[in-house]
């Protein structure tokens, strides 16, 4: 990647229709183009419309192409540019498993409540936990509980809103 | 009062007969096709009624092609209808052909029925995944009362903004399944799409900044490109009068000649890898570029690093995506090139002051110092046919009728291009962007459905003709008279010419060997067959050729080793450009451009 790259939020608002999916993520392999993570839900059940959270990287030429090429797309209703647009929130969610006995199991219980990581669920050998936040957050929780035993990790991806009242 | 009738709920017809009354009052008037078992339903529908006129084509690629062929000569939409399967690959090339080229096509495929997509069922292939990177867009209908209305948004996206192929899959369950018709409003017929509105109109800002470095530039040039063509006779019309009036050169892309009088004294040719000397120069050394309706191709620019550098660029486009993709541009509209080019000739006219005509009349002294290098010229013979030669003949006998040419892939396409010469456009037709061997033939077809009284001719290399030879079987069946000018070098001529240049001569598998004969071969078909093999032969076969009702094919045995010229190897930069032997330049034999394309 050349040195210009940045990282961009990209949510983009599609019709919720079989293969709309398929549409998004050929565009990013055929074009080249960096997938660093995606999220898709339905938001508008009425209006059959789903949200798109896509974070992607590349010179600010390759952003705007990237941008134009989702926009043409049929079932597409709109790429908002997060960062471009202005302050937004940008969270993740991990469920994070430890498996782990006496003092390291305490320890893994210390951290998570100083990241405020809630136990969704407890063995006596095991737990996982659940925690929200930036996605560096979550890589620093990991890299803290790696060594007390963690064996699986589990992540949305991101998602985002702008902040304020205007919406996308 | 009701009456009996208006009580009764309104006649079902099958799904079959739904598409074909879809089309019909979509104003289709014609559909090229292949059946099978998965699309015979449709096939029975077509044969109860005669308003939709269907065209048996020999392969399904032919099929999308003629419809492409269709769709460029008239501006409207071309339509296919092909089977599952096979069938739907098949048409595969011809789709990512229209897609590359901007085409309005509308190709219906069969599907084996709903409830046994995804059993590899027989005949079944995933058409929508196959195709969803070869279409503008593609619909799977699973449900007979989305039928209608799904065949009429696909014609809509089809020619929507920057036109392209869409494919609408049929499960053989809903085509067979019964449903009233309904022509309600929809995307295609009245309403607004909800997501797909492409921008038309051109922001004034940037139409006010492009009059004004219009007023200031001092080596103005128009770069114009298929997408002026797309957007109608109008936008020709709109850019030849602001050409005109601003006394700027203009230089066409492959896809975009016929967009501006090829025989006018302002154009300087074709740009691009054999453009002219004077269009590659012109866009090297311009300061101002207004790019209309063109994409900046990488066989157009060259190597980007070098390209045109010190110019200001305006690029007009239908398509965001377009702009800035290989090119940054200074000033980019986004919208439709007629109405942009309208927007900036009344701007040039508000504003009054016109060029600054001093620096003009020193530009064209430029230029025309290198017109005056006369870069096309060859050294012709007196024993050997020259394709140049037997295409400036056909040009010669040709001009100011009502004619409509299309090429295959190759030499013969590149020197159609720089020796014909385009007054109107929607009179070429050539395979740009994908560069499809095999396009011409069947394009062919479709042009001469649609103009069943002009002269259609296909400008053909033997590798390609072969490659769809068999459409000969369907000029023949619909009493097509397409003419075929076969410039025949019994090589695949741009290949050798590669090989030549950057593979040390070693021609591997570029010889065409076991040539038929095409004379007997036209004739097997039913069809006519003539041959020229001497300089003096030339005109009279021509004259033949075009006298001679039905299909012919004009075999006319040209130089075997001519190459063509000028050429800027790819990656090379414009003013590296080639001009060949005529003009000093040695041939060259390097191993450098191998690695491009
Ligand atoms: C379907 C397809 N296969 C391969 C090519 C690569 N190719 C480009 S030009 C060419 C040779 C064309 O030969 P011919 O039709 O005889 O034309 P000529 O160059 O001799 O005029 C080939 C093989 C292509 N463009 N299309
Ligand atoms: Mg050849």
């Amino acid at each position: 990647m050349d040195e210009t790259a940045e990282r961009r939020t990209l949510s983009v608002l599609v019709e919720n229709e079989p293969g709309v999916l398929a549409r998004v993520i050929g565009l990013f392999s055929g074009r080249g183009y960096n997938i660093e993570s995606l999220t898709v839900a339905e938001v508008e059940h009425d209006k059959r419309l789903s949200r798109i959270n896509l974070v992607t990287s590349g010179s600010p030429m390759v952003i705007e192409q990237i941008k134009a090429q989702l926009d043409r797309l049929v079932p597409i209703h709109k790429v908002s540019d997060l960062g471009h647009e202005g302050p937004y929130i940008e969270r993740e969610l991990a469920l994070i498993k430890v498996v782990a006995t006496g003092e390291k199991r305490v320890e893994s219980l210390r951290i998570a409540d100083i990241f405020r990581a809630h136990v969704v669920d407890s063995e006596i050998d095991s737990f996982v936990f659940e925690m929200t936040g930036k996605g560096g957050k979550i890589d620093a929780f990991i890299r803290l509980m790696t060594p007390l035993g963690l064996t699986e990790i589990s992540r949305t991806g991101v998602v985002a809103i702008a902040r304020g009242k205007e919406s996308i | 009062m009701t009456s009996a009738a208006e009580d009764r709920p309104p006649a079902e017809l099958t799904g079959a007969e739904l598409v074909v009354r879809t089309l019909v009052d979509l104003g289709v008037e014609v559909v090229f096709g292949y059946p099978g078992g998965a699309v015979l339903p449709i096939y029975d529908a077509i044969f109860k009624q005669n308003e939709l006129r269907h065209i048996l084509v020999r392969h399904e690629q032919g099929a999308v092609h003629a419809a492409e062929g269709y769709a460029r000569s008239t501006g409207k939409v071309g339509t296919v209808l092909v089977t599952s399967g096979p069938g739907a690959t098949n048409s595969v090339t011809g789709l990512t052909d229209a897609l590359m080229d901007s085409i309005p096509v509308v190709c219906l495929t069969g599907q084996v029925p709903t409830h046994m997509i995804g059993n590899d069922a027989f005949q079944e292939a995933d058409t929508i995944g196959i195709t969803r990177p070869c279409t503008k867009h593609n619909y799977l209908i699973k449900d007979i009362d989305e039928l209608c209305s799904t065949i009429r948004e696909a014609f809509y996206i089809a020619a929507a903004g920057r036109p392209g192929p869409v494919v609408v899959d049929l499960p053989k369950d809903v085509v067979m399944a019964r449903a009233p018709y309904e022509n309600g409003a929809s995307p295609g017929n009245g309403l607004a799409h909800p997501s797909y509105r492409p921008r038309r109109e051109p922001d004034a800002d940037a139409v006010r900044r492009t009059v004004e470095l219009m007023a200031r530039a001092k080596r103005p040039l128009f770069y114009a490109g298929g997408g002026v063509i797309n957007s109608g006779p109008e936008a020709a019309a709109s850019l030849a009068a602001l050409v005109r009036r601003t006394g700027f050169p203009i230089t066409n892309t492959l896809m975009g000649l016929g967009c501006y009088p090829g025989n006018d004294p302002q154009f300087l040719g074709m740009l691009g890898m054999h453009g002219t000397y004077e269009a590659n120069m012109a866009m090297a050394e311009c300061d101002l570029m207004i790019a209309v309706g063109a994409r900046f191709d990488d066989r157009v620019t060259g190597r980007l690093a070098d390209f045109s550098r010190g110019s200001t660029k305006v690029q007009i486009d239908i398509d965001p995506s377009s702009i800035n993709k290989n090119v940054p541009v200074d000033v980019a509209m986004v919208g439709d090139a007629g109405l942009a080019l309208d927007a900036l000739a009344a701007g040039w006219e508000a504003r009054g002051a016109g060029s600054d005509a001093g620096a003009l009349a020193a530009w064209w002294k430029q230029l025309e110092a290198w017109r005056g290098r006369d870069c096309l010229r060859y050294r012709n013979s007196s024993t050997t046919i020259k394709p140049q030669y037997a295409l400036q003949r056909l040009h010669e006998a040709t001009k100011g009728r009502d004619v409509y040419f299309t090429t295959e892939v190759g030499q013969h396409q590149m020197w159609a291009a720089q020796f014909l010469k385009f007054d109107e456009p929607n009179r070429w037709m050539t395979s740009g962007g994908l560069g499809t061997m095999g396009y011409g033939f069947p394009a062919a077809m479709g042009v001469q459905v649609a103009h069943p009284d002009s002269l259609v001719i296909d400008i053909a290399g033997e590798a390609s003709l072969l490659m769809v030879i068999q459409e000969l079987s369907t000029m023949v069946q619909y009493r097509l008279p397409v003419k075929t000018f076969l410039l025949n070098n019994e090589y695949m001529g741009m290949v050798r010419q590669w090989q030549e240049f950057f593979h040390g001569g070693r021609y591997a598998e570029s010889y065409m060997d076991s040539l038929p004969d095409f004379v007997k071969l036209a004739e097997s078909f039913g069809a006519t067959g003539l041959r020229a093999q001497r300089p003096e032969e030339v005109d009279g076969v021509i004259e033949a050729m075009i006298e001679t009702p039905g299909p012919v094919i004009a075999d006319i045995l040209v130089d075997k080793e001519e190459n063509v010229y000028p050429m800027i190897p790819a990656g090379a930069a414009h003013y590296e450009m080639k001009l060949g032997p005529e003009h000093g330049d040695l041939e060259e034999r390097s191993e450098d451009g191998m690695v491009l394309v």
